[in-house]
């Protein structure tokens, strides 16, 4: 039975565990920060002189870490494509927005271990040079607002943040920026704006691309949370070290939201692609209640494409001779990683797995997901903003007995028409996904939602029957 | 006399680079860079403007060449694709020789994605079409489509393009989305927000041109609603410039809505009076009466744009009480309505009597460049004093003057004011007082209320007074002369930075009344014994051969939107 590995959860949960300074400072806290900003300059053979800054960055490119807010993109990567001969300061953000539903794992770390992100987030910034750091937390998060800010203070009064960070020279101030209560906030450039003190927005790319032109037109880096917390362990560990943990290029460890119908609905860290769906809800979060069966499984967040009970993926495997053998795994059986989802057509995401049972009315439930993501639009570019709500309100029709029997296509060409590069921002996506899986694998059942309310309506009935 | 050369003055051209893109299978090298629209630095060029240098249209709602893009329309998605390129980092190529294109897996907006050497852009694909379809579709869904009682139609995007690219019937079959209608925006602009498709190019506008945050959008998705800041009216003097830019009916000018379906309206260019800057505009007329002006293009002058207060100072055109009747008069004890030529001929015997020195003339500078010069010709004959009445207010830094005349400029190089406008005046007065002034001529000015009050005007033997509206000085008047508003002659003007910039006639004169022009050049033929008017284009070129500063220029060489002399210092 696979077991939950805790690495950045290590003691959050641990009896006696506070978020302040001193606790912290006892469990090793602040230790990686020093050997960071310790790092002797290294000459290579060439002559050339690599500082403590970009040997942090090789080391996290080394880590294979990958983004743990949504996209799943290289952090390494990421920092790589900081524009660093701009001139201009650059910025970085941690974005503590959490709000893609069923994510529930960075409030973990902000309210129980608040100073393991900010070692992170420090670290970061001396290894991209930012002077000037930002945390974007959601607006109903006030607690983790308070925590952060009383952490920040702690760090400050210790040195740990401020002018001459220990000695090394390094000059770093952070600040806590509350969000202002939209979903939208959370991507990326909508955040920048939104930080900027305007409507979240999303902005177009190219050309504001954050690594070119973030933050007031500056070279800007927006990391997850639980990304920045990740980079506090490379350091403290080694990139090489980290990079053995999980599976190869999904390495280190994810805290899994689980919710939904399972008896033990919670966070569960594991090494990445360590543990298969099935483990995560059976040996995790003690499987399904009594007599339910299993119906379908988002993910990795709301905006990730629904798999449903039973379904059988093809996924290339890299056999002992080196070649790819192709093999058939069935849902349950998917490792959670970046790479498997990703070949099963859905993301691992924000992390989060939504279990539903047979109780479900998939129409309501996907009219439910339909009528946040309808609430959410920015209702900047047209396909979303015109998309979004027009899926929900068929939905929403659907779901009070006012079915067709041509709505699951009905919705299938809407949504066929907001993703794949014709909005602003991955929200697009993100609204149009769902409808797109649940319509395709569960439309009989949509269908026939329709024809029966056909037939009620042509006898007559006004009452729906099923609500 | 050496003659100025009357050119533009023109910076010498950078040496643009170009690139080679490929636009629907059409190859055409394209700047790198162009102007961005608020700073001039140049900025990659982008598809849409590599589409239009193709002579390729991509329909667009939120794009604006004069505006920041704003990328939300999503209307302008095109397919592209760029060479593609080998691990060696050089170009794969087909077996022909060609290089191999990589088909990108994503659109782009066209408006605000950069070209990039060797790009192929598509714009007819199916799958571009399909975009474009599928744009259109959720623009219409929560449109009322009230186009027979919308007064967009005939200029509304949304129409051009459901028909150009939409399909006939809806599926959408969900109740609307309602917003509020009929919103009172500002003291000159009405907001139908079902009608907005929130392209956002009025807040850009607003916020970027005329450097008022004024505008912006509230509540969330599809129930955004273009919005003024909450308890501010939206009335900075730019205003109007947003219905202009509105690609749909959702902003309507209070001034224009209703009044009139703008297919009937014929269009004339010219340009606006109010100040020295001389915003190129269009006359929008019909059956003889001016409906609106709208600005025109002229990037020397007023970009796309032009103040409210300049764009809405027509009505005076379709006065009741405009002068139409030449007239001859006893001050106080009536007259009778006369001909231009009985007009003419005792004018010009009155003129031809005076003794040199006793004749004054006040002209104004929102007279044409040829009307003034005709006068400075008299004035030269008859060694008359002249001069202009100067109109200094506040002016502002995007285009409104503080030089309200539209002519001060012409008024001075033609000689007929001194440098400084009006210092003449006092002189003129004195004149009249101490008896030397007998005859006074005066144009489109009123000049009781400029010093030169109707005590003095009594004394003179002639007071001539060609006038549009009337006012106390032509009362008093022994001749009135019913002048021609500028949208109903031609000419040109002087604006403030030198541009010389001609109008066109959009409406006939009312009555009697005929161009100044036409009149002053027989007058003057009269006078001097010069042969008289034959065309507007003779007069201007005669004027051009006689005024140093506008040596060269010709009635034909100004085109629609002018040229920029040099003006002495
Ligand atoms: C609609 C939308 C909402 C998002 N919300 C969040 C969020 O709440 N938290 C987060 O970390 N990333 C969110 N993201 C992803 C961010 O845009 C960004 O990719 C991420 O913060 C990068 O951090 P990472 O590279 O460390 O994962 C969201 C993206 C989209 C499109
Ligand atoms: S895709 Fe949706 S959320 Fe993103 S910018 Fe467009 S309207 Fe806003
Ligand atoms: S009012 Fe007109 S210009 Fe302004 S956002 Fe709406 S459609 Fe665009
Ligand atoms: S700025 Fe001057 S010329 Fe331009 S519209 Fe206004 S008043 Fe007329
Ligand atoms: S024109 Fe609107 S997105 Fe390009």
């Amino acid at each position: 039975m696979p077991q939950e590995f805790r690495l950045i959860l290590k003691y959050a949960d641990e009896p006696g565990y506070t978020p302040d300074i001193e606790c912290y400072l006892r469990h090793g806290g602040y230790e990686s920060l020093r050997k960071a900003l310790a790092i002797a300059p290294k000459t290579l053979p060439d002559g050339k002189v690599v500082g403590a800054p970009e040997q942090i960055r090789d080391d996290v490119k080394l880590s294979g870490l990958r983004g743990r807010g949504g996209a799943g993109f290289s952090c390494g990567l990421k920092w790589s494509f900081v524009d660093r001969r701009s001139g201009k300061p650059i910025y970085l953000i941690c974005n503590a927005d959490e709000s893609e539903p069923g994510t529930f794992k960075d409030r973990q770390i902000l309210h129980k271990d608040p100073h393991q992100m900010i070692e992170g987030m420090i670290i970061s910034c001396f290894a991209n040079d930012v002077k000037l750091a930002y945390i974007y937390i959601r607006g109903e998060f006030p607690e983790g607002a308070r925590i952060l800010n009383r952490a920040l203070n702690e760090a400050r009064a210790k040195n740990f943040l401020g002018k001459n960070i220990l000695g090394s020279g390094y000059d770093l101030e952070i600040h806590v920026h509350r969000g202002a209560g939209a979903y939208i906030c959370g991507e990326e450039t909508g955040l920048i704006e939104s930080l900027e003190g305007k409507r979240a927005y999303p902005r177009i790319k190219p050309p504001y691309f954050p690594a070119i032109l973030g933050l007031y037109q500056c070279p800007t880096i927006v990391n997850n949370v639980e990304t920045l917390c990740a980079v506090k362990h490379i350091v403290g560990m080694g990139g090489a070290e980290f990079a053995k943990l999980g599976t190869p290029n999904n390495t280190g460890t994810r805290i899994v939201s689980v919710s939904g119908h399972v008896r033990k609905p919670g966070y569960y860290e594991i090494e990445v692609g360590k543990a298969t769906i099935g483990q995560l809800i059976n040996d995790f979060a003690g499987g399904l209640r009594e007599g339910r069966k299993l119906k379908a499984v988002i993910p990795g967040g709301s905006s990730a494409k629904v798999f449903k009970a039973g379904e059988k993926f093809k996924l290339k495997k890299k056999g002992p001779d080196g070649k790819d053998i192709e093999q058939e795994v069935d849902m349950l059986d998917l490792p959670y990683d970046f790479d498997s989802l990703m070949a099963a057509g859905s993301m691992s995401g924000s992390g989060a797995l939504i279990i539903m049972d047979d109780s479900t009315d998939i129409v309501a439930a996907l009219a439910n997901l339909s009528e946040f993501y309808a609430h959410e639009s920015c209702g900047q570019c047209t396909p979303c903003r015109e998309g979004s709500l027009w899926m929900s309100k068929a939905l929403h029709r659907m779901a009070h007995g006012e079915g067709r029997k041509q709505d699951a296509d009905y919705l299938l060409k809407i949504a066929d028409n907001i993703p794949g590069g014709r909005t602003i921002c991955a929200f697009g996506e993100a609204c149009s996904w769902p409808v797109q899986s649940f319509v395709g694998k569960f439309k009989d059942e949509f269908v026939a939602r329709g024809e029966a309310d056909e037939a009620r309506r042509a006898a007559g009935a006004t009452r729906p029957s099923h609500s | 006399m050496s003659a100025p050369v009357a050119t533009e003055p023109k910076p010498a051209p950078p040496a643009v680079e170009t690139l080679k893109v490929k636009v629907d299978g059409l190859e055409i090298a394209v700047p790198k860079t162009m102007p961005d629209p608020l700073t001039g630095k140049p900025v990659p060029t982008t598809m849409i403007q590599a589409c239009t240098l193709a002579r390729t249209d991509v329909p667009h709602y939120c794009y604006h060449p004069k505006l920041p893009v704003a990328g939300n329309c999503r209307m302008c998605l095109v397919e592209f694709g760029t060479p593609a390129m080998g691990p060696d980092r050089k170009p794969v190529l087909n077996p022909d020789g060609t290089p191999k294109i990589a088909k990108s897996p994503r659109p782009a907006i066209a408006c605000a994605t950069p070209i990039s050497p060797g790009m192929e852009i598509y714009t007819t694909t199916p799958g571009v079409k399909a975009m474009r379809e599928g744009v259109l579709e959720f623009l219409l869904i929560n449109h009322p489509l009230d186009c027979p009682i919308c007064d967009q139609a005939g200029e509304c995007k949304l129409q051009e393009y459901s028909v150009d690219y939409g399909q006939a019937t809806s599926r959408f079959v969900e109740p609307k989305v309602h917003k509020p209608k009929q919103v009172d925006l500002g003291p000159r602009i009405v907001l139908d927000d079902e009608r907005c498709i929130l392209c956002t190019r009025c807040i850009r506008f607003t916020k970027d041109i005329a450097g008022d945050d004024a505008l912006g959008i509230v509540n969330r998705g599809s129930y955004n609603t273009l919005s003024a800041y909450p308890g501010k009216a939206f009335d900075n003097n730019y205003t109007l410039n947003t219905v202009d830019l509105c690609p749909v009916g959702a902003l309507t000018s209070k001034d224009f809505r209703f009044q009139m379906r703008v297919w009937f309206l014929k269009e004339t260019k010219s340009v606006c009076t109010s100040c020295a800057t001389g915003c190129n505009i269009v006359i929008g007329a019909r059956e003889e009466k001016v409906y609106r002006y709208e600005p025109r293009e002229n990037d020397a002058v007023n970009s796309s744009w032009m103040c409210d207060s300049g764009r809405l100072n027509y009505k005076w055109i379709g006065a009741e009480n405009r002068l139409t009747e030449i007239r001859r008069q006893n001050p106080g004890a009536g007259g009778e309505k006369i001909t231009w030529t009985t007009a003419a001929k005792e004018i010009a015997d009155r003129l031809l009597a005076a003794k040199p020195g006793t004749v004054a003339i006040v002209a104004s500078a929102r007279q044409t460049n040829e009307e003034l010069f005709l006068l400075s010709q008299l004035a030269k004959k008859l060694n008359a004093l002249t001069d202009s009445v100067p109109r200094i207010q506040i002016g502002d830094k995007l285009l409104l003057s503080a030089d309200r005349n539209p002519n001060s400029n012409g008024a001075k190089l033609t000689g007929i004011a001194p440098a400084q406008l009006g210092s003449n005046l006092r002189k003129i007065a004195e004149g009249i007082g101490k008896g030397t002034i007998k005859t006074l001529l005066v144009f489109g000015e009123d000049v009781t209320r400029h010093g030169i009050g109707a005590d003095l005007l009594a004394k003179l033997d002639t007071l001539v007074a060609s006038e549009i509206l009337p006012n106390q000085t032509t009362k008093l008047a022994h001749y009135v002369l019913p002048g021609c508003a500028h949208a109903e002659k031609r000419g040109t003007f002087t604006n403030g930075k030198g541009r010389v910039q001609k109008f066109m006639k959009a409406v006939e004169p009312r009555g009697d009344a005929r161009p100044e022009g036409e009149f002053l050049h027989e007058l003057v033929a009269a006078v001097n014994g010069n042969p008289g008017f034959t065309s507007i284009e003779g007069l201007f070129n005669w004027m051009a051969r006689e005024i140093p500063a506008f040596n060269g220029l010709t009635w034909g060489g100004l085109g629609d939107t002018g040229v920029t002399i040099v003006l002495p210092s």
